[in-house]
């Protein structure tokens, strides 16, 4: 029993564990909240530190000192959407954990596979019809991600699962398809909105909506906790369709799961800032090469991560050329491209 | 004990299973063989629940399988199929550990038991995996990777096991390694096999019963002594072959005779 009871300890000594997962996120918790803090005191304008940091422990209740300029600031600007930055990072980051599980490959990303533009298509539809209702941009960008999504499966799975090259055309012939729609929906409107709605696609926070804060933050939360729940399921997913009913999966079911939480989480991001690039394929991949494979630890991983990478993303991208501000989706995508050609050279 | 009663199968319209009958007893290892496009393929799918026949029933210890939900197949039914393409770094472990999912009482966010991690253990040691595996799959060779899909397999402790072809990529020494495991669980543990091969001598060594295959349809099936007649392999294979006694089983021996060995010794 002793050499059996030992072996146990060998064999267990690479794998990844309830206390490792635990470990690892609370760790990334404390760095986002650190991140969230002290990236709300940079920006073109600068905050006294210290104040700052006792209205934020007071939850807001106390000025501390703060002007009422600067309180204006970093409650009614900087904090919301700092906020706002994690729960998109957080979403897409879930969201490209999620679809790379269920299409079985490493570079399957919202943005890439042109399920964001979907999901902006949705947007604009919204804006349109439901102007006012900015409650239908999320639900309406929801249904056209979840469109997308369906039409990328159907186009890039092949026996094996997707190959990249099958994934990639997929992708190319779906963002293609929707950024001619885009345009032509783009076409209609009136020209003073044109300017803030290209800055809008690249993925952009500076509008940030009271009304999208609190959905955009449930979605990202509730996301991350359903797919972390299936994090088995899509382990075996991951190895195989096949194999995963072999060995107790409800395949059907899962892959139902994985495709509305995903859309919704890619909708409801798309819906508060536009389309971020990258986030999806950037931090699963670094989520995975630092922690492993093992879903149930890489996607809870993933969110947080993908939270912490937007908010520093955004953060360079408005003080980079401060007081003017750059969209973050062009920082993402500056340090997401390189790294798809590498995983593209690898894979 | 897994039984299909007159299953057909059908594609498009294409019948890939023509009311074919099987039964697996426990304790006892059936080999199909047949032509490529057979149907052996379908067979398997279909008994494992993948495929649902268009006619006639599959049994799982009394039940109909299509009553039985998927955790609960998979607790009975362990498949090793030719493998899957890996495009994401799982190590040896962790493919194995992927056996137990059917056994955990919380399927989405469990986490491995102790049992399982001792059951891991055993079969890395019945597969001789047990030093690799830290490793990546995707660096093991094909014969590696072969044998741990047989240990995940066999890491289910499902007492029926179907397996498609699982010594395609292994070495003789592994062959017979892989085969004396499942000869093992029947023997020992009352379970019961359903092996795909296209070698018919290994068939013959292996097997209890075997089962012909052509065009979905069973031509012929019973005790390897009954199957493999040198007339119905001509017919189904469409090549010459001797059969004579192995020297050390006593089993048939099957050599199919090529023309070219006509032609060149001056025999047959």
């Amino acid at each position: 029993m002793i050499s059996t009871a030992s072996n146990v300890v060998v064999v267990s000594a690479n794998r990844v564990t309830l206390r490792k997962t635990l470990v690892s996120c609370a760790v990334l918790a404390v760095v986002l909240l650190f991140a969230i803090v002290v990236m709300s005191l940079i920006g073109s304008e600068r905050l006294p530190a210290r104040a700052s940091l006792c209205a934020i422990a007071s939850l807001g209740t106390s000025a501390c000192g703060l002007s009422r300029d600067q309180f204006d600031i970093l409650f009614q600007i900087r904090l919301p959407r700092i906020l706002l930055a994690a729960a998109v990072g957080g979403s897409l980051a879930t969201a490209g954990a999620g679809y790379q599980a269920l299409l079985r490959n490493p570079l399957a990303e919202p943005y890439l596979l042109g399920i964001s533009n979907g999901a902006a298509v949705g947007t604009m539809i919204a804006l349109i019809f439901f102007g006012a209702n900015e409650w239908m941009r999320p639900l309406v960008a929801f249904s056209g991600a979840l469109i997308a999504t369906l039409a990328v499966y159907r186009l890039a799975r092949g026996r094996a699962g997707a190959t990249p090259e099958r994934l990639i055309l997929a992708g190319v012939i779906v963002t293609t398809f929707l950024s001619s729609v885009i345009v032509f929906v783009t076409t209609l409107m009136d020209a003073t909105r044109i300017r803030s709605f290209t800055f809008w696609l690249l993925g952009d926070l500076s509008g940030t909506s009271r009304a999208l804060l609190p959905v955009a933050i449930t979605v990202a939360v509730a996301g991350a906790l359903v797919l972390t729940l299936h994090a088995r399921s899509l382990n075996l997913l991951m190895l195989g369709e096949r194999d995963a009913f072999d060995l107790g999966v409800e395949v059907g079911r899962v892959r139902v799961v994985v495709f509305l939480v995903a859309s919704l989480l890619v909708g409801s991001s798309v819906a508060a800032s536009g389309s971020v690039g990258y986030v999806g394929l950037v931090v699963p991949h670094l989520a995975r090469l630092s922690l492993g494979s093992d879903n149930r630890i890489s996607i809870p991983a993933a969110a947080l991560g993908g939270a912490l990478f937007v908010i520093v993303a955004d953060t360079i991208a408005r003080t980079i050329i401060a007081p003017r501000e750059l969209p973050v989706g062009a920082i993402t995508a500056l340090i997401g491209a390189p790294l798809f050609i590498y995983l593209l050279k690898r894979a | 004990m897994l039984e299909a009663r007159k299953i057909t199968v059908s594609y498009d319209h294409r019948v890939a299973v023509a009311a074919v009958s099987v039964t697996l007893k426990n304790g006892e290892a059936t080999a199909i063989i047949g032509p490529n496009g057979a149907g052996k393929s379908t067979l398997l799918r279909a008994l494992n629940g993948q495929i649902r026949p268009s006619s006639g029933t599959i049994v799982l210890d009394g039940e109909p399988l299509e009553r039985l939900n998927r955790r609960s197949i998979s607790r009975r039914i362990a498949v090793v199929a030719q493998e899957a393409e890996l495009r994401f770094p799982v190590t040896v472990l962790e493919f194995i550990l992927g056996g137990r999912f059917a056994w955990a009482t919380n399927a989405g966010w469990g986490w491995e038991t102790d049992r399982d991690l001792q059951v891991a253990h055993a079969v890395l040691k019945e597969t001789e995996l047990t030093e690799l595996s830290g490793r990546l799959m995707n660096e093991l060779s094909g014969g590696e990777r072969q044998r741990a899909l047989m240990a995940r397999a066999l890491a289910t402790e499902a007492p029926i096991l179907l397996l498609d072809e699982p010594t395609a990529n292994l070495d003789l020494s592994h062959q017979a390694t892989l085969l004396s495991l499942v000869r093992n669980r029947c023997d020992q543990q009352r379970a019961s096999a359903l092996v795909i091969t296209h070698d018919i001598n290994l068939a013959a060594q292996f097997a209890d019963n075997i089962l012909l295959m052509q065009h979905g349809k069973t031509i012929h099936s019973g005790t390897p002594a009954e199957v493999l007649k040198p007339h119905i392999l001509q017919e189904v294979f469409d090549v010459r072959v001797l059969v004579d006694a192995h020297p050390v089983t006593g089993g048939p021996r099957v050599t199919p005779v090529h023309e070219t060995h006509r032609q060149e010794k001056g025999i047959l």
